[in-house]
């Protein structure tokens, strides 16, 4: 059965395979340190076969510039590991979504600073308007919170201030 | 050597080395094709260049935009249009055996196929924002029907692009909005930057023959006209705009005929590339 899970965390059903998924499960991404690829549901695939070790990584955004650096560290924590003709390819479909990432690693983002995603992506249909879900803020758990900017440092984030603890926090934009 | 050809075609990686990654498809679509047709390949370098040329364009606005979040927010949507200027130019080299990179730095200005509309120069906040509410409005309904396109490799990309588009529409109103209705001075360059970029409206929505080839791959620009007007003319009302009249450019882009801006832009492009052969970087 195909469940959100299953869509969201791919792990294979072959022990060779799953081994190697776990080790690249643990890489994290470098611009969100306290995230694993497998957390933020961009590792979509791991096979080992004789031929060598073949993972599928999907990226966030189109231009995510973190995409290489993924690459390079899921390639040296397999080769590190042992494996051997280590490919890691980019694929596009289907395409990521926030809904993909983990209970797990929303509590992760919200203890490191960053408010998790909040409601399901959907593209709204031409002149529908944009409904955002009030934003906690991570640090006092208020919702009177405001978008400073829509864009924030990097593509994923967008940046919120709290209106009554007073600080700014990013904020994981829904994709 | 010819004009607009790489210098060194026996070197494959020889022009810098960002990584190339293939445009593949999930897992039970891979076997479909992944290398377009001549036809196909031609339609992905329109669309790649109009992103390529708009991204490059946005990226001057880096330190120079009115408020620093600006900066940020024109930054990151030029970062998202370059990601999908690769996908589109990586696919559109498949065929002819050109790296994204060969496409974008070695070829000359008649061999571009953007639309005047994304040429046109950033001029003061107020044009940039004007070109910005066209092009993402056309962007967006452009990517939402090409989802549905039988080419599983222009579908998925367009499937991903629409989300980001999506955001830069909604960025571009919300200046349009405020510029409309914020002071004297810019409501004035506001109404001055629709003017002035609305002549290249046209020529998004007109059908070359390349089109009638691709029925069912590609999407018809004529039939997206409606939508897109549909969904910018009730933001003009509210900001209190009119739509504007007058002249319309010739257009001409899909087939390399260019504004004046393109060479401009293109030697910036390209200056390094070509002044340095096979650098990596």
């Amino acid at each position: 059965m195909v469940t959100v899970a299953s869509v969201a965390r791919p792990r294979p059903s072959d022990a060779a395979s799953q081994q190697a998924w776990d080790i690249a499960a643990e890489v994290c991404d470098p611009e969100v340190p306290v995230l694993t690829i497998e957390d933020l549901g961009v590792l979509r695939s791991v096979t080992v076969t004789d031929a060598g070790t073949h993972v599928i990584l999907t990226p966030t955004y189109s231009g995510c510039p973190a995409m290489e650096a993924m690459r390079d560290d899921v390639t040296a924590a397999l080769t590190g590991a042992g494996y051997r003709n280590v490919t890691v390819e980019l694929v596009l479909a289907p395409a990521w979504t926030t809904d993909w990432m983990s209970e797990e690693g929303k509590a992760k983002l919200v203890s490191y600073g960053i408010a998790a995603p909040t409601g399901h992506s959907g593209v709204r249909p031409t002149g529908a308007v944009r409904l955002q879900l009030a934003v906690k803020c991570p640090r006092c758990s208020s919702l009177n919170t405001r978008e400073l900017a829509r864009f924030g440092s990097t593509s994923c984030k967008a940046l919120y201030e709290c209106r009554d603890c007073l600080e700014p926090f990013d904020y994981f934009k829904v994709l | 050597m010819d004009h607009g050809q790489a210098p060194v075609a026996t070197e494959p990686d020889a022009h810098g080395h960002v990584d190339v990654d293939t445009v593949q498809l999930s897992a039970e679509l891979v076997e479909a094709a992944s290398v377009a047709s001549h036809d196909v390949a031609e339609y992905a370098l329109w669309l790649g260049d109009d992103s390529l040329v708009l991204a490059q364009h946005l990226g001057w606005w880096i330190s120079r935009a009115p408020e620093l979040e600006e900066d940020i927010a024109l930054g990151n949507i030029a970062l998202d249009l370059i990601g999908h200027a690769r996908s589109l130019l990586h696919y559109a080299g498949a065929e002819s055996g050109r790296t994204e990179d060969d496409l974008a730095y070695w070829r000359d200005e008649p061999q571009w196929r953007s639309a005047h509309l994304f040429e046109q120069p950033n001029g003061d906040f107020a044009h940039t924002i004007a070109r910005q509410f066209i092009a993402a409005h056309y962007l967006f309904e452009l990517y939402s029907a090409l989802m549905e396109s039988t080419d599983a490799t222009l579908a998925a990309i367009a499937a991903k692009a629409v989300k980001e588009v999506d955001y830069h529409r909604d960025h571009s109103i919300q200046w349009v909005l405020r510029l409309a209705q914020g002071t004297d001075e810019s409501r004035r360059r506001m109404i001055t930057g629709l003017s002035d970029l609305w002549p290249f409206v046209d020529e998004l929505f007109v059908d070359e023959p390349l089109i009638d080839r691709l029925e069912g791959v590609a999407v018809r620009p004529s039939s997206l006209r409606a939508t897109v007007e549909a969904a910018m003319i009730p933001v003009l009302a509210e900001a209190e705009l009119e739509v504007p009249r007058g002249f319309i450019s010739s257009g001409g882009g899909r087939r390399g005929d260019h504004s004046e801006n393109l060479g401009p832009l293109l030697a910036e492009l390209q200056v390094l590339a070509r002044a340095h052969p096979g650098a990596k970087w």
